[in-house]
């Protein structure tokens, strides 16, 4: 037997995109195209080629010969920007679609998580809605009956599970669904970013299940936009960029290489060449700084100072009214907080052509200690038009010194929350001594 | 695939390997995967099943309703009106024969053909032998299926008609509008997820199919040659039979079933082959 648990050799996905670009010059052509076109596409039908309903001429590479091998037991994370091929990659693995060219050998019984809750009907009740999940997912029925109570107690929905789906919170109904999915036992496991929803807490316990299915042997193939999860849970990750694989190794290290993929730094991120920016026809983004209030780029942000998100841009085009805002996501994908530029010079004025800098400054004492991942994105205000919107484009550690002035006060241990704020506050104090005025006493701020 | 995947050591288990290649042009119909998947198709059945009448006043009537009330404006319109011959049996009980295997075989078809479309989210998110998805929407027809010819069975009674020892036949003549249905689903749920023009093609197709198909009038109306030709609409052979085993009428439609059954044959043959071809590009273009 041997020890390769995924080959994956040569392979390479083409997508047929786009429309028509040619403009009609005639009416007698429009005509014409519109009683041929139909008798065109029905011919390429009957032969059997992938055509939608529109002229499909355009193509895209979304995986361009990608080869490598996954041992058995390995837990690998595969991470990229949006458009890098890493669902494409998971889907043709998990034989929803096939792969363009190439030759890929799984060893073992595959399962695939593309999604939780594949195939649940509002209408059934939670436990018809966990066999059919179960058998969509390729669980045996008396596994699904062996494993049952488990599942249900790991969705903590005993209460409920003769209950119609579509009366369960949303919480319920997602628990409920990851529960299932949580106990596919396959040896090798492909999972896309469903982990991205749900409560923190009920995800942290899915991510410890599946951190065991790692540890019993089980091949993972884990695709993520959760940055610390693919650090913490995979020994190996792969970064893909168009298509192609840009690193292959310590998962660490490859995490680093995608968050600042030039400036040494996972503070600041810059794209010199206006080519390769990402950007509409209006506005193009130009860098992403995160620094401290003399100016200073840093990727280590004391809790106690302020600290400026800077998004640079280029109005390519004059009269817009633009709206540049950024997210912020904690250590586990939950959005902490979105900002947009209120800055009232350009609020709700169109802005002429030329370079800005946006700079949103976060208080001191208001984030919590961990990473940040910053979102950067830019829209125009009417009509709406998303101009650019970039994950993961910075991140930042914020750390607490311990020197007791923050809202931690003089307690070291463990700390929660997704903010920390310093809050003001106040105690008042009724002393049981007798004869003795109630007194009033407060903390000095 | 078949052993349980409890958690013995890994080493011990025999490995299946699954080799995923680019394929070509016509592909094998691999007709062994589904039965690997027989649960999913039981439990895709089931829910379709479960979940058809939900919300609904009337509930499984429904599944009566239909052709208990096309076979009461037939015997007004044709029966008592245009007084359409019906082979010496009384004429409601002669349309109703029909119209309940034409109700499954319609209702089958419009519903495996929208089903490809309908399960979008399946398509992109979980492997399966895509087949599976377009059998189990005829499979679940069966159960108005049966609802139907209960009221057939009442029908009966009431008329004082015993059925003949031919009925013995009756779940081979099912089989043959199962197969039909199945056949030309599995051509326009292929079809459909390309070109969304098969949506609006079906209801339009059914009620053609439905005047081509001798269920208001005998098929004893054509002359020899042409009759027997006729069942090349693999359900003149369905319509006759049902009515020939249950009713006694007329003479035993054998040279028409038998064309109508390798029309049937054909066009699940060729469906087959289709669907299988197209099957590769459904996730990606649904």
């Amino acid at each position: 037997m041997s020890d390769i648990a995924i080959r994956i050799e040569g392979v390479s996905k083409r997508y047929y995109i786009g429309g028509q670009q040619e403009t009609y010059k005639t009416l007698r052509d429009t005509l014409a195209d519109a009683f041929m076109s139909p008798l065109r596409r029905a011919g390429k039908l009957l032969r059997g080629q992938a055509t939608g309903a529109a002229e499909l001429d355009e193509t895209i590479w979304a995986l361009k010969d990608v080869s490598f091998e996954v041992k058995r037991g390995e837990v690998i994370g595969i991470i990229g920007r949006n458009g890098a091929g890493k669902s494409t990659l998971l889907k043709i693995l998990s034989r929803i679609t096939e792969p363009t060219t190439g030759y890929i050998e799984l060893h073992g019984r595959v399962g695939s998580l593309l999604e939780v809750g594949t195939g649940f009907h509002p209408e059934l009740t939670g436990r018809e809605n966990m066999y059919l999940n179960g058998a969509i997912l390729g669980m045996r029925r008396g596994e699904i009956e062996r494993k049952f109570d488990e599942i249900v107690a790991f969705a903590e929905v005993e209460k409920f599970i003769d209950t119609p789906v579509k009366h369960y919170s949303s919480g319920m109904y997602l628990r409920l669904a990851f529960a299932v999915a949580a106990h596919l036992e396959p040896e090798i496991l492909l999972v896309d970013e469903v982990l991205a929803v749900g409560d923190a807490r009920f995800r942290k316990k899915c991510l410890n299940k599946m951190q065991d299915v790692g540890q019993q042997g089980r091949t993972v193939f884990f695709v993520s936009h959760n940055m610390p999860a693919i650090a913490s849970l995979c020994e190996r990750a792969i970064l893909l960029n168009e298509g192609r694989i840009q690193r292959d190794g310590l998962s660490s290290q490859v995490v680093h290489a995608y968050l600042n993929s030039d400036c040494g730094t996972t503070a600041a991120r810059e794209w010199p060449d206006p080519a390769e920016a990402p950007g509409g026809e209006i506005a193009r983004l130009r860098a992403v700084r995160v620094r401290t209030e003399d100016g200073r780029v840093t990727d280590t942000v004391d809790i106690r100072q302020q600290v400026g998100l800077d998004i640079e841009y280029e109005v390519l085009k004059s009269g817009y009214v633009l709206s540049p805002y950024c997210d912020f996501f904690n250590e586990e994908g939950v959005l902490v907080f979105a900002a947009t530029d209120l800055d009232p010079t350009w609020r709700r004025r169109p802005r002429p052509a030329g370079i800005y800098v946006s700079t949103a400054w976060i208080p001191g004492n208001f984030l919590s200690e961990g990473t940040l991942f910053v979102k950067a994105a830019l829209a125009t205000m009417e009509p709406v038009i998303t101009q650019f919107n970039e994950r993961d484009v910075v991140a930042f550690q914020v750390i607490d010194c311990l020197e007791g002035e923050s809202a931690r006060g003089d307690w070291t241990g463990r700390w929660g929350g997704a903010v920390r704020p310093l809050l003001k506050w106040t105690t008042q104090c009724r002393l049981h001594t007798c004869n003795s005025a109630p007194t009033l006493s407060s903390r000095k701020d | 695939m078949a052993q349980p995947a409890h958690l013995t050591p890994l080493a011990d288990m025999e490995t299946p390997v699954t080799v995923i290649t680019p394929s070509h042009g016509w592909v094998a119909l691999q007709l062994s995967k589904v039965w690997e998947y027989r649960e999913l198709l039981y439990f895709l059945t089931w829910r379709d099943i479960k979940v058809r009448y939900k919300q609904t006043v009337l509930g499984v009537a429904w599944a009566i309703i239909q052709p208990f009330f096309t076979m009461a404006v037939f015997s007004i319109f044709f029966g008592r009106l245009a007084k359409i011959p019906s082979d010496g049996v009384p004429y409601p009980l002669f349309s109703y024969a029909a119209l309940v295997p034409w109700t499954f075989f319609a209702h089958g078809l419009s519903q495996s053909s929208d089903s490809l479309v309908a399960s979008a989210n399946l398509l992109k998110k979980v492997y399966f032998p895509r087949l599976i998805i377009p059998i189990a929407a005829i499979f679940s027809s069966v159960v108005d299926f049966v609802l139907a010819f209960i009221v057939l069975l009442v029908m009966m009674l009431f008329y004082g008609i015993m059925p003949t020892v031919n009925v013995l036949w009756l779940p081979y003549f099912l089989l043959l509008a199962l197969t039909t249905s199945l056949g030309v689903g599995l051509w326009l749920s292929a079809m459909n997820v390309q070109f969304r023009d098969v949506r609006y093609t079906v209801p339009f197709l059914t009620q053609f199919w439905l005047f081509a198909t001798p269920i208001a009038y005998p098929s004893s109306l054509l002359s020899e040659p042409w009759r027997t030709l006729y069942g090349i609409n693999p359900m003149v052979g369905v319509v006759e039979s049902f009515r020939w085993a249950l009713l006694g009428a007329a003479t035993a439609p054998g040279p028409i079933v038998l064309v109508s059954s390798l029309a049937s044959l054909a066009l699940l043959v060729s469906g087959l082959f289709y669907f299988r071809r197209m099957e590769k590009t459904f996730a990606d273009v649904v």
